[in-house]
């Protein structure tokens, strides 16, 4: 019996659990998932509980409901990943061997990286929505605050969902604004970028809906360390920022099996070659979404593309052919911008968000890079899409590779 | 694309004064560059440029972090010596591509 070892069954290892067990013969291949938690966590969905548009039962199911029959799943830490033993050793020491491996242990938040950042304030005044216990516990403090100033900062790049801090701030002033209290709540977003986003196109456009709803930005700011006393942020060059609450991007990085087993960069991520997905360092080692060092978004719609192209070069690994199968670094992200509207942006390694129509040429529904109402529900509609198809390994009618039909040079 | 005379020698540089080929590069290329950044070079900025062009030769991303845990200089030491924009300075002296952040 051959065997197939993925690690992580969020939404990288699910889907590949799915789409390899219905490929691969019972008889002949053996896949086991290895996951320390039991619980599934939708985390696009974790943006909309501040703001009590979304609860914690939106976004949560059991893992065991999508990994399909014939899959052998341990819920267990990891101990070490040994490459060159083609073996990982499981916390109570059990050792797993396997032919081929597949790393997608994702990325999590470290805010004890950052100075004064999990002290006195932490949930009480500072709070992160990248977990579900900060999205709750900032959801708590929202319900009776009554105004003052709201800054959000991004702590360290790269970060999951780069989107995502836009689209607090957005959501932030439509909810202040519902309340009728948004001219008691200064809102400033405070980013070590040199603007709203890193390409210059959607960077133009998002700056633009940032200044129509009054939301301050200061770029070029990178965090040292958050004073709690005087309740302001500190980049390492001098600047200050003076906050009420604080909303934090912690630094991101790989997991700590990674480090402990030797094979991250210097924030734990896994050296990966950008087209193929394979390790840089061995030869039957994959590595999917934001555990990877790829140079593109850490988000679950380059975990869906990659995921396309990990199969068919594993596929073609386990059959001794080359790699053929090139990831173009595709992502494609919906972003709320508040009072029922949303906006889109499709983009990959070479090529920034363009203006157009997605995904049907001169059709739509969706604008890429406009503010519309239908870009919004297509966000709504996603949260049924992921959990029915994409985490199931199902076709989506949105192939892996970008595609330029329907955008504007 | 154009050429600017630096140091005595013409060197391709990209519009915003990055240099097209790191090989182009030279200690007297950086003192002059440095200059207009209004930076005196020292050996301990040089030891970062150095560090710098190692790691843009292995082809590795680099960040702010990651010159700080280089053992050179710590974080803020990068920002005493390249004050403003440390990275970004600090790799167009050091003859490399401006540093791309990731989304």
């Amino acid at each position: 019996m051959k065997k197939i070892l993925i690690l992580g069954g969020g939404t990288g290892g699910t889907i590949m659990a799915n789409k390899l067990r219905s490929a691969l013969e019972r008889e002949e291949w053996e896949i086991t998932v290895v996951d320390q938690f039991k619980t599934h966590y939708y985390q696009p969905g974790f943006l909309f509980i501040p703001f009590g548009i979304y609860n914690k039962n939106d976004v949560i199911k059991p893992k065991s409901d999508f990994f399909p029959p014939g899959v052998k799943v341990i819920f267990s830490k990891i101990e070490m990943i040994e490459g060159k033993k083609n073996q990982v050793t499981l916390e109570n020491g059990k050792i797993l061997k396997y032919d081929f491996l597949i790393i997608a242990t994702g990325t999590q938040t470290f805010p004890e990286e950052t100075p004064g950042l999990k002290e006195d304030l932490w949930y009480k005044e500072i709070f992160d929505f990248y977990t579900i216990e900060g999205a709750i516990a900032l959801r708590n403090f929202f319900k009776t605050w009554k105004g003052g100033r709201l800054v959000l900062n991004i702590a360290e790049l790269p970060f999951k969902c780069p989107v995502a801090p836009l689209e607090f701030v957005f959501l932030a002033d439509a909810h202040f604004h519902s309340l009728g209290i948004r001219d008691k709540v200064e809102i400033t977003y405070v980013t070590p970028l040199p603007g709203a986003f890193t390409k210059p196109r959607a960077t133009k456009m998002l700056s633009g809906l940032l200044e129509e709803k009054n939301i301050n930005v200061i770029p070029e700011f990178y965090l040292e360390r958050v004073d709690n006393k005087e309740k302001k942020i500190i980049s390492y060059d001098g600047q200050e920022v003076q906050f009420d609450v604080l909303t934090i991007v912690p630094v991101n990085m790989g997991n700590e099996v990674i480090e402990r087993s030797g094979m991250g960069d210097d924030l734990n991520f896994i050296p990966t070659d950008k087209h193929t997905l394979r390790s840089e360092e061995f030869e039957n080692v994959f590595v999917l979404g934001d555990a990877s060092n790829i140079p593109t978004s850490k988000a679950g719609a380059v975990v869906h593309f990659g995921a396309d192209v990990l199969f068919e070069n594993l596929m073609s690994a386990i059959e001794g052919r080359p790699l053929i199968a090139k990831f173009d670094g595709h992502a494609n992200c919906y972003i709320e911008t508040g009072f029922g509207k949303g906006s889109i942006i499709d983009f990959n390694y070479d090529t920034e968000p363009l203006a157009g129509t997605f995904p049907l040429p001169g059709i739509g529904p969706f604008g890429l890079l406009q503010n519309t109402k239908f870009n919004h529900y297509g966000k709504v509609i996603f949260r049924w899409i992921y959990w029915h198809i994409l985490l199931r390994g199902k076709e989506l009618p949105i192939g892996p590779d970008m595609s330029m039909a329907g955008k504007k040079l | 694309m154009a050429t600017q005379n630096i140091a005595g020698v013409n060197i391709d540089v990209n519009d915003e004064g990055y240099l097209n080929d790191p090989s182009q590069w030279t200690k007297e290329v950086a003192i002059e560059i440095a200059k207009e950044e209004g930076i005196e070079l020292t050996d301990k900025h040089f030891e970062v440029l150095e560090f710098l062009r190692d790691e843009n030769e292995k082809s590795s991303t680099l960040t702010i972090r990651k010159v700080g845990k280089s053992g050179i200089v710590d974080i803020k030491g990068l920002y005493d010596l390249f004050p403003g924009g440390p990275l970004k300075k600090s790799s167009r002296i050091a003859g490399i591509p401006k540093p791309s952040s990731c989304v």
